[in-house]
């Protein structure tokens, strides 16, 4: 896109400049929008499976409900509880809006369109996405009431914990791939299960990694069977309690962005991102985009699909599963894999 | 810890038969009905808006005995009565607070004369307090809209009282 | 010139919230500038090259680290007041602990101008070449060179996991009010429930 830009006469630096702002804004705006459908989606889904016909009066089949939730939010009030610490009550919901969108700087959406082909790429989705416990947290204590407090805990407690077995996942794909770059990663995978199937889900080794992938991006983004932090019977409405108005709907907006940011990894690291799914020469006049796109709204199916079918877990049930299930079996994973690799010489000599 | 549950714990088994289940349910026909195009059946019984009925003549069929108003357990009913000029006797004022009301039906049970009776409507939302509040014009207009759909389910309820 | 202005947002930034931790009167306030300044500090490394320990120090102490600061801080109940009363009482070791952090500072400082001092193992021989990514450069210094104190430095971290792991660990005082997740997910539907049909006028014997 710079290249465009600097036909235009803009000198190198000033074109930089311009196409890198063009592609946040070609990356976000269609990204809210697309939170907004995956939100009636989510609804249209969840409702199905509860023999519900979910939101269908606003707009055709009701396509515009999220919209006319969000101007509904935009007209209400914006209440601050008199003992909350206000600077940081406001500042909450834009970390987590912020944070949800700064991710998909490095996801590459087909070979070339990516906002920055960063060698790192997989290391920083990791750290933003670390940061994304701080809105919450921050959201909980300024609301200076217990219920967010709670929440606050649970939600710090619980993303670090499922961090760290999705740390050592990771691991497992960087040992295969041999890069941190999404892309060098999604181009790894081309032909990977013999030599016809793009994706590394096809591999023994790392199936199960991909489902306790999927399982620990639904703990991360607090989505059902772990969604303790807004365990309503318990905590209200967890940390967004105090929240009204815009500041919620940034909350509500970060948290879908987050919840596809998982499902578009999940298709990135184990299916084959934009590649499509079968190594076939016709697959590949589709662009790379579409594809991706299919496999990130299977994913999200999957998401509503369990949040449908399961009930929540219990908090110890929930740190249990962390600690003393998906760590021992992923760091376990990690040794069989670097050995593996080892072993049929795919890896060292180079080194 | 038996092999086949070792198997069945680590293929996360319970948890492919839950979801295969609620797939099957994804397609089912949705139950649901859209609400305000289509409506359910309501029993001839059915308990809802008040209304003051007539005679085929046009004449009120409420005596004023306050025989309601004694037995409404939420006291949501006010009756003020006297003569009329041909000396009948007849309600001057019949009140019911809508938002006291708990549709116990205690009042249609009670009434000598099918007079007061609780109809089929039950979309009567406000959007203000006052508009709850009925009195006798609001209720005998009710009547009036009402009377075959409250004629009906009286006949159709009848044989079993 | 973009990176002139770029190092100088990031160094002024790094040092303002670093006195912004001390200033702040609020502990919580205090570690989120603490990680504002983590953060800034990450910028920097960016800016020299290093990506890899730029997204580490996000990962591991804006990540992990700086939580479970906040996690401790926001539990506790801090009375500020309390705290400024030993101020003047405490003066006189503030001064000295910062005399010694100086001269420290100065001696390192000159130290460093002399020569680095060598601690990787000689027997390595030479570092490998310069790899493409960091990562790799990263990696190979680690693993050759600096082997010894790698290793060294990982016994050191396992030691001090255990001894806390023992710290803290304590038996289950009774077995009563014990739960065994395994055991209750274990059990199904035929152990734990029986069918009868009791006749009219009879109860169950179980």
């Amino acid at each position: 896109m710079t290249e465009f830009f600097q036909s235009l006469g803009m000198s190198y630096e000033w074109a930089w400049g311009v196409a890198t702002i063009a592609g946040i804004l070609l990356i976000a705006l269609p990204l809210m929008l697309s939170v907004a459908m995956i939100i009636y989606a989510d609804r249209k889904i969840w409702a199905a499976i509860n023999l519900r016909r979910g939101p269908n009066v606003v707009g055709p089949f009701g396509l515009l409900q999220s919209f006319a939730d969000g101007l509904k939010v935009m007209l209400q009030e914006t209440i601050i509880p008199s003992a909350a610490n206000k600077g940081i009550f406001i500042l909450a919901p834009i970390v987590t809006f912020t944070v949800a969108l700064a991710a998909w700087a490095v996801v590459p959406f087909s070979a070339t369109a990516v906002l920055a082909n960063i060698n790192v790429g997989l290391l920083y989705i990791l750290a933003i996405s670390s940061l994304s416990v701080y809105g919450i947290v921050m959201a909980g204590w300024a609301s200076n009431s217990k219920y967010p407090f709670f929440s606050a805990m649970r939600a710090a407690a619980q993303m670090i914990s499922y961090e760290v077995s999705i740390g050592f996942i990771l691991v497992c794909v960087i040992l295969y791939a041999g890069t941190f770059n999404l892309n060098e990663i999604v181009l790894a995978q081309k032909g990977h299960g013999f030599g016809i199937v793009n994706g590394y889900f096809f591999n023994l080794l790392l199936f199960p990694m991909w489902v306790m992938f999927f399982i620990s991006s639904l703990a991360e983004t607090q989505r059902v069977p772990f969604d303790l932090t807004e365990a309503e019977s318990e905590l209200v409405a967890g940390y967004q309690t105090e929240y009204s108005s815009m500041s919620f709907a940034l909350f509500w907006l970060g948290e879908y962005a987050n919840i596809l940011l998982m499902c578009v990894l999940n298709a990135l690291l184990f299916f084959g991102g934009w590649l499509p799914p079968i190594d076939w020469a016709p697959l590949y006049y589709v662009p790379g985009i579409i594809w991706l796109l299919l496999k990130a709204f299977f994913f999200f199916f999957m998401f509503s699909w369990v949040m449908a079918t399961v009930p929540r877990y219990r908090y110890d049930q929930l740190m249990r599963l962390g600690w003393k299930v998906f760590l021992p079996i992923s760091l376990l994973f990690v040794v069989l894999i670097s050995g593996w690799l080892m072993a049929t010489g795919h890896y060292g000599a180079a080194a | 810890m038996s092999v086949a549950q070792l198997v069945k714990s680590f293929t996360l088994w319970e948890f492919v038969k839950a979801h295969a289940l609620t797939l099957k349910y994804f397609f089912k026909p949705k139950v649901t009905i859209n609400y305000p195009f289509e409506k359910n059946p309501l029993s001839p019984r059915f308990r809802g808006e008040h209304a003051l009925r007539r005679y085929p003549n046009g004449e009120e069929r409420c005596i004023a005995c306050k025989l309601c108003e004694a037995v409404c357990p939420a006291q949501a009913i006010t009756i003020e009565s006297e003569p009329r000029e041909d000396g009948s006797r007849r309600t001057t004022r019949y009140d019911i607070d809508m938002t006291k009301c708990i549709y116990c039906g205690f009042c249609q049970e009670a009434c000598p004369v099918d007079a007061i009776v609780e109809g089929p409507n039950f979309e009567y939302a406000t959007e203000t307090r006052e508009e709850l509040l009925y009195d006798k014009a609001k209720l005998l207009a009710n009547g009036d809209k009402w009377e075959r759909a409250i004629a009906a389910n009286l006949e159709a309820d009848a044989p079993y009282r | 010139m973009i990176q002139t202005i770029a190092f100088y947002i990031f160094a002024v930034l790094v040092i303002a919230s670093a006195v912004m931790v001390i200033t702040a009167r609020n502990p919580v306030h205090s570690v989120l500038w603490l990680i504002l300044a983590f953060f800034n500090a990450a910028g920097l490394m960016v800016l020299v090259g290093a990506e890899f320990i730029a997204m580490l120090l996000v990962i591991v102490y804006v990540g992990a680290v700086a939580v479970l600061f906040l996690f401790v801080v926001m539990m506790l109940d801090i009375d500020v007041a309390a705290l400024r009363a030993g101020f003047v009482k405490n003066f006189p070791l503030g001064i000295v602990i910062a005399l010694i952090l100086l001269a420290e500072l100065v001696l390192g400082l000159s130290a460093y101008r002399v020569g680095a001092i060598e601690l990787g193992t000689a027997a390595a021989g030479e570092a490998p070449a310069m790899v493409a990514s960091n990562t790799g450069a990263i990696g190979g210094l680690l693993y050759t060179r600096y082997l010894f104190l790698f290793e060294a430095a990982g016994i050191i971290l396992l030691v001090a996991m255990i001894g806390a792991i023992v710290l803290t660990h304590r038996p289950p005082k009774s077995k009563r009010g014990h739960q065994d997740i395994g055991k209750q997910v274990r059990r199904n539907p035929d152990e734990a429930t029986v069918m009868k049909q009791p006749t009219v006028g009879e109860g169950v014997e179980l």
